[in-house]
Order: structure tokens, then sequence, then C-alpha cells
């Protein structure tokens, strides 16, 4: 790992400062992506500003009949908290099925859907669920957040405060996780309510998307069944040695009967 | 370079560490508490699993400047007064362990485990060790001792 100037901020105001002073500088959640990242020397900030000790950004509460999660708050606290279980039970399976438990004690929502790596679950969750990015300039939906690879809407020295989550009346989702590394081969996250009908597709491309057909005959009918016979190109989706292109098209399919199956 | 202090085995602990410097780092080669183990370094085999403010992390995936302030339990921690903790008895009357070298980072794993859940079943006992990988393949026994630190029969 390439040496560098670590800093933590107390508040989302000092964290812009540290940013804006330094000559490379990048956030640091939970750092369970970026500290494997440096250790690889795939990245050399100069400054490193850790977020993770902003206590105002973590933590679950209810706003508005929204469910709105702190950029901080851990993949474990989003796991076992009562108002996520209560409200959006489908958040709490996703969050719980991330990486291991060592992970989860550290690993943060907000850092994770900062990275946007086509393989996490959180995309699938914000996209599927209708969910809003709040930022400490603005809010974005999740639709317009996830811009490709590795990429966000996210401008220069903007940080992630919370993500607001509506509540749906039916949600479910199911993962084909990656048996080593517990990324998802394809995640899929189904939900009706406010937000609309939604299919948000992790782990098959090289970003998540939403499947257009499946939400049209899920609209009428919100019900396993009803996505039989729609299947997904495999054009445009990822292939590797862990899975080909015509394969996670598959598992487009099934992890979508399987998350309205959960959804109830 | 930065200094860094934090509560470790109930002891205080300083010293001066690099931005870039590992919690396992600092533990190991600072403090020379080497019960915690490096094995992949990676974040996947949990050979490192420490406990800082009473959760289980892999100390090769934290800075020590992320453990400032923080009280931070190792595998020489659990012990007290020449006593083993319960968990580290049950491992050694189940023979949770061949080798060895995965040891400290089960028992840490598994002793968060029943702090979050004071009554596993078998599949969570081994959803939970997914972060924790025995080369030696001694995985039953692991579990064995699990239960039978809980306080299940037929551990």
């Amino acid at each position: 790992m390439y040496n560098f100037n670590y800093h933590r901020a107390g508040s989302v105001e000092e964290a812009v400062q540290l940013l804006s002073g330094a000559s490379e500088g990048t956030l640091m959640g939970g750092g369970m992506t970026l500290i494997p990242v440096l250790k690889q020397r795939l990245a050399n900030p100069s400054d490193v500003v850790d977020i993770g000790g902003i206590s105002a950004l973590s933590g679950v509460s209810e706003d508005g009949g929204k469910v709105v999660v702190g950029a901080t708050t851990t993949h474990a606290a989003v796991a076992s908290d009562a108002t996520v279980q209560a409200k959006i039970p489908a958040l709490a399976v996703l969050a719980e099925s991330i990486g291991d438990a060592q992970v989860r004690n550290r690993g943060t929502i907000g850092g994770s859907i900062a990275n946007n790596d086509p393989a996490a679950d959180y995309p699938a969750a914000l996209v599927g669920l209708g969910a809003t990015i709040r930022t400490n300039t603005r809010e974005i939906a999740a639709d317009d957040f996830f811009t490709g690879l590795f990429e966000t809407a996210l401008g220069d020295n903007e940080i992630i405060t919370a993500v607001a989550f509506p509540v749906p009346d039916k949600a479910g989702y199911a993962k084909f996780p990656n048996p080593a590394s517990r990324y998802a081969v394809v995640g899929v996250m189904a939900s009706q309510g406010p937000a609309g009908t939604r299919v948000a597709v992790t782990g098959a491309g090289p970003c998540v998307f939403r499947a257009a057909d499946m939400e049209a005959a899920l609209s009428s009918n919100f019900s396993a069944e009803a996505l039989s016979g729609i299947s997904v190109s495999a054009d445009d989706l990822n292939s590797d040695i862990h899975a080909s292109a015509e394969y996670r098209a598959h598992l487009v399919g099934v992890m979508a009967r399987r998350a309205v199956a959960a959804a109830g | 370079m930065p200094t860094v202090s934090m509560t470790v085995n109930g002891q205080p602990a300083a010293g001066e560490v690099e931005g870039r410097t590992l919690l396992v780092e600092f533990l190991r080669e600072h403090l020379r508490l080497t019960g915690t183990h490096v094995g992949c370094d990676t974040s996947q085999c949990g050979a490192c699993v420490v406990h800082v403010n009473g959760k289980s992390v892999k100390s090769c995936t934290m800075l020590a400047a992320q453990a400032d302030g923080a009280e931070v339990t190792t595998i020489e921690g659990l012990a007290t007064n020449g006593e083993l903790h319960p968990m580290q008895a049950a491992f050694k009357e189940h023979h949770g362990l061949q080798c060895g070298f995965c040891t400290p980072g089960m028992v840490m794993s598994a002793v968060d485990l029943l702090n979050t859940n004071a009554n596993p079943s078998e599949r969570e006992i081994r959803e939970w060790l997914e972060g924790n990988i025995c080369r030696c393949t001694g995985y039953n026994n692991i579990v064995k001792a699990i239960q039978a630190a809980a306080g299940q029969t037929g551990g």
C-alpha cells in the first residue's frame, strides 16, 4: 500500500474542507472496498478522509413515511434494525446477504453505493425500491444515480449523507451469490408500491438496470407466474470465469421469479 | 507520523503509525500480540479477526488509525486469570482445530456470534463462519465446539 495522509472527519463540512484541500483526496466509509484497492496499489490517493465516525450520518429513522438510512450505517446495523425489518424486510434480507459477518460490521451503505460495484447488492435495493440518495448538496433519484461501471452521478466533493426508501407494499430480493466472495452473480429486487412496480437487476450487467418487460407484466399481476416466458437478452451482460452472459440472462429470470415469490 | 491510542485487552496502548498501517500490523508488530494471524491479507480468510468496540472485524482490512480511541480485544484478551474463555475451552474439548492457524479468528468470530445470537442453529453457525476459512477443513468439530459453548447438548 502506498502511504497517504489519514484524516478522521468530525462532520460533513469538515470532510468537504479536507477533500477540497487535498491534491487527490478520497472518502472512506468502512473501507471494505477501499482498503483492498489500496493494498493492490490500484489507487494512490494523497489523502484519505474517513467519514465512518460521523455519528450524525449513522442510523435508521422514519421521515415522512420513508425509511431513511444514514450513509455510514453498516450492513449489520441495517440487517438488524427493527424499523427496516418491520417496514422493508427485503432490505434487511439484502443487507444480511452481503459479504460475511465481519464485512457487514464495517461496510456502509454510502460506501457501497458510491463505489457502485457492478456485483454489489445495494444498487439493486435502491433502484428496485425507488430510493432517493441525499447528499450534502441535493437529492438524486436512484434511477439517475448509478450511471455506469463504478460510475455515479456524484460530483467532486459531494458526500452522500443518507438514502431514503419509500415503504413498498410488497418487495423481495433474491440473489445467486458467488460461493467464494458472496458478491451477486445475479441479484434481483422486485417491488410494488408508491414507487411503482420495479424489477432491478445487479451483477448481470456493467451497472444495475431495470427489467422493463418484467415490470410491465408484474404491474397488473404481481406474481411469479406473470414472469413465465419473459426472458432477458444476453447482449451487453457480463461474461467472466464465474458465469457466461447467457447463464446470467437465465439467472435473471430465475432470481426475478424467486424475488417476486419472496415478496409474498 | 500520526499517533494512535486505544485500549487493547483492557490495557492502554499507543504508538506512532503511518496512515497506511493496518490494525493487524499495529497489534502484531508494535504491541507484539502475535496471536492474531495474517492469512490471506485480502479480508477473506478471517485468521485476523479481532473485536473492535465489541464487534468482530477483520484487522487486516482496517487501518490502525480507524481504531484510534477504540476498545480492541484480541485472542490474548479472552482468558481471565489463567482460565480459558468458555469458547477456547470448548475448542480444546471438542478438538475444534487441526493445525491451529485459523483458530484465533475462529474463536473471536464465534464469541461475537454468541454475543449477538446466544442460541444459534447449526445453519446459523455455519453461515456466520462464512468469513473464516479452515484449510484443514475441520469445520465439523469447530461447529460442535461452538454448539457446546452455547450450552447445546449434542455439541
